[in-house]
């Protein structure tokens, strides 16, 4: 039974040896290592709290960069757009005037020709009333016989007329 | 790590030029015969050799060959009524010698101690006895090894602030955070873990280096250091103390006013106050006898199993043959199972001593 039976002796070397070991180990261990374990610690979140805002900031100037992108792109579609409405326009207006000019030429040439048409007519009256008078004056100069000679005259000076 | 193992390898010199001390003492043959005669005639005794093995001693005995014991000599330091203060080297003591009135007793209230007799060999007194026993010098190598590991490793902790741990410190590094995280912040809480979490890592590794070092059945280990009961109480007393001394109000009023407690349990009679403090007292009680029994069980089981060997060696000599191999491989069992237990003890005695403080340090909520 006397191994449940504590001994003074060696209580008074356990105590001091324990007291000896915990001040020593306190004082010159594990006060540096926790200290370095929570340093360590810290700086690891340290490090990720700074990363995480790294990310941050860079998805910040990324979505940023879209945004100016994406404004860019507008800003080219609209002046594309611009263009081709300014090109339209052009074209619009070019026919425009293309048919305004056309349409004045082909009036102008109506006209000119609705005047030489006149002038033609002109003539052509002009020249049948002197064929008219011409020919009323021959046959007024020559003999009315018989019916059949007067026919053959007609018919002769009919032949005569040419309209140019 | 190449200093730490130079030291190591120079204190076992020293212990191996004790042994050839030892072997070397001219009185040592005269006994050899003498005390073989008297082993032939008691033939094996398990118990005794059991409880050889798992008590403490005032020598290192390493090793027994043809019924002479090899064992280092330490010294004994004594104070008694009579003589004063008497140092002497254990060894003068061996096989029941008495040496300046002192001797071990066999039997009696005093069995396996120096007591001191007169000139007819009767009983004097139990000097007071501080002798450098096995124990102690155990206690020693193993809170040099503790010192010697830490520092080197706080050392490197400091060298490589803040990067990864290497090395040994790699091996130690999740104990300590396991301590910290696991069982001190978890059971004592974020406001005052802080303060017990040295106290936690020195008991943890105090006590799982000497398990450790118990299950070595050579010198420097296989003294039961903390299958020893003095050694346990001490260690349940750092906790006791650790706990009443920084037990705030709170504590205090739990186990003299328990908040929630009819009054009628607390005034006339005492009841509920009386059973806190049987409480405090039996709390670190039990922690001493814990850690002493789960590991000198584990010991004295181990030690069963060689046993068996002689025991059927002494019926037969081919017997005993025939049962080690199975001895062995139990015994093999064993240490597997005590290697496990060193962790668990070590784990359960720390977390406990952590619970405790955790109710020392509660705030009021």
């Amino acid at each position: 039974m006397e191994i449940i039976k504590p001994d003074l002796g060696l209580l008074i070397w356990m105590l001091i040896s324990f007291g000896v070991v915990l001040y020593v180990l306190i004082k010159f261990a594990w006060r540096p290592i926790l200290a370095a374990l929570k340093y360590r610690e810290r700086s690891i979140q340290k490090s990720l709290e700074a990363a995480r805002q790294a990310k941050e900031e860079m998805a910040k100037i990324e979505f940023g960069n879209e945004k100016i992108t994406q404004l860019a792109k507008i800003e080219r579609e609209n002046l594309l757009k611009e263009a081709k409405e300014l090109k339209n326009n052009i074209i619009e207006e070019a026919k425009e005037t293309a048919k305004n000019e056309a349409k004045k030429i082909i009036e102008e040439a109506r006209q000119s020709v609705e005047h030489e048409k006149n002038l033609v007519i002109n003539e052509i009256k002009n020249q049948i009333a002197t064929l008219s008078v011409d020919i009323a004056e021959r046959i007024l100069k020559q003999n009315l016989g018989d019916e059949s000679t007067q026919k053959k005259l007609i018919d002769d000076l009919v032949k005569e007329i040419d309209l140019n | 790590m190449q200093k730490l193992l130079l030291y190591i390898s120079i204190a076992l010199l020293l212990f191996i030029l004790f042994q050839e001390k030892v072997i070397a003492s001219p009185e040592e043959p005269y006994h050899k015969e003498e005390h073989t005669d008297h082993h032939e005639e008691k033939g094996f005794n398990p118990g005794t050799f059991i409880f050889e093995h798992i008590q403490d001693g005032y020598g290192w005995h390493v090793f027994t060959y043809k019924g002479h014991h090899y064992s280092v000599p330490l010294p004994v330091i004594l104070y008694s009524r009579n003589q004063g203060l008497v140092t002497f080297w254990s060894s003068k003591l061996g096989h029941g010698h008495s040496y300046k009135n002192f001797e071990i007793a066999h039997d009696g209230q005093h069995k396996n101690k120096i007591i001191e007799v007169n000139d007819q060999g009767e009983f004097l007194e139990r000097p007071f006895d501080i002798s450098i026993t096995k124990n102690v010098v155990a206690i020693w190598f193993s809170c040099a090894l503790l010192i010697l590991i830490f520092i080197s490793v706080a050392k490197t902790y400091k060298r490589r602030e803040g990067l990864p741990p290497k090395g040994i410190q790699s091996l130690l590094e999740p104990l300590i955070l396991f301590i910290r995280d696991d069982i001190a912040k978890n059971s004592i809480g974020e406001h005052s873990y802080e303060k017990y979490t040295p106290f936690l890592l020195t008991i943890f590794f105090f006590i799982l280096l000497n398990n450790l070092l118990g299950l070595v059945p050579i010198l420097p280990g296989g003294a039961n250091v903390t299958g020893n009961i003095t050694v346990t109480m001490a260690l349940a007393l750092a906790t006791f103390f650790t706990t009443n001394l920084t037990g705030n109000k709170n504590y205090w009023k739990h186990i003299f006013n328990s908040p929630g407690v009819p009054w009628w349990l607390k005034l006339p009679v005492p009841l509920i106050p009386f059973i806190e403090l049987m409480g405090v007292i039996i709390k670190p009680f039990v922690l001493m006898i814990r850690l002493f029994a789960n590991i000198s069980a584990g010991h004295i089981i181990v030690l069963g199993f060689f046993s068996l060997i002689f025991i059927f060696g002494s019926m037969d000599a081919k017997l005993g043959y025939a049962v080690s191999p199975v001895s062995i491989a139990f015994t093999i069992f064993m240490t597997m199972l005590e290697l496990l237990v060193a962790f668990i003890q070590a784990y359960v005695f720390t977390i406990l001593s952590a619970i405790y403080f955790g109710m020392a340090s509660e705030s009021d909520h």
